[in-house]
């Protein structure tokens, strides 16, 4: 887990070791539906996907959401992301549904340009939020 | 458009030596326009102008790494929007809101897709 959230730091400048603690705890187990898949090699992590299969969200049926990816910065362009990808999309069929969806921020030109070389397009929804 | 369809014709085969009077026979456009827009992805590296019998132009970018938004920002003035606050009403201001959402939607999308990525668009719809 060090290795993640070292990579995470990596690449979005923050440690967040709780966070990850978290997600350890909720995606880590052998749920058929909760996802955290690491990528390795000789003995080091080189990045990692977080994802699960939520039903009925925002009004959607059944689908699979990728909600975190990250590749360590010197091992990009390798292929790993789209490994990972790969074998998350392979456990969401298998969990029943068809659809992957993921969502970011707009200025995340880097993770867009990716799920986009994976063939993804614009889903049917529309982010929004306002001040609190 | 004639950046983005001449930007795809040359990025599907780096290798090959395509003349404009080629592209503009596809597409069924002015070869004088269209020169004119090759010359200046030569300018900016995305091609190299090839000399000897024919000429014409060879893909000099990386199709993985150039994005829609490259090729555009060649031949479009990219600002940020007005934000509405030179406006005198709030019917305008709430308008220029509304369209500077439509138009950041629109940048990031460009942004995000490679030429990479439209061949790669293309050959599935083509499939």
């Amino acid at each position: 887990m060090s290795q993640v959230i070292e990579i995470d730091a990596l690449i979005t400048g923050l440690r967040k070791p709780a966070y990850w603690a978290g997600i350890q705890r909720r995606y880590g187990g052998r749920s058929p539906r909760r996802f955290f898949l690491v990528a390795e090699t000789d003995q080091a992590v080189q990045g990692y996907i977080v994802g699960e299969v939520r039903d009925w969200e925002f009004g959607s049926p059944p689908c699979g959401w990728v909600f975190g990816v990250g590749v360590r910065p010197q091992t990009r362009l390798g292929g790993v992301a789209t490994h990972m990808l790969d074998e998350m999309c392979e456990r969401f069929r298998r969990a029943g549904v068809e659809k992957v969806r993921t969502l970011l921020a707009r200025d995340n030109a880097l993770v867009l340009a990716f799920f986009r070389s994976q063939g993804m397009m614009a889903a049917p929804f529309i982010a929004l939020e306002r001040d609190l | 458009m004639l950046a983005l369809y001449s930007a795809l014709e040359f990025a599907a085969d780096p290798e090959r030596q395509i003349s404009a009077a080629e592209i503009a026979a596809k597409y069924r456009i002015s070869p004088h326009h269209l020169a004119k827009v090759l010359r200046r992805l030569g300018r900016a590296g995305l091609l190299h102008a090839a000399r000897g019998v024919g000429g014409g132009y060879r893909f000099a970018g990386n199709p993985k790494r150039i994005t829609l938004m490259d090729v555009i920002e060649l031949f479009e003035e990219i600002g940020a929007r007005p934000t509405g606050r030179g406006a005198r009403r709030e019917e305008e201001r709430t308008l220029e809101q509304i369209l500077g959402e439509i138009d950041e939607i629109a940048k990031a999308t460009f942004r995000s897709i490679t030429l990479d990525t439209m061949l790669k668009l293309l050959a599935r719809r083509r499939a």
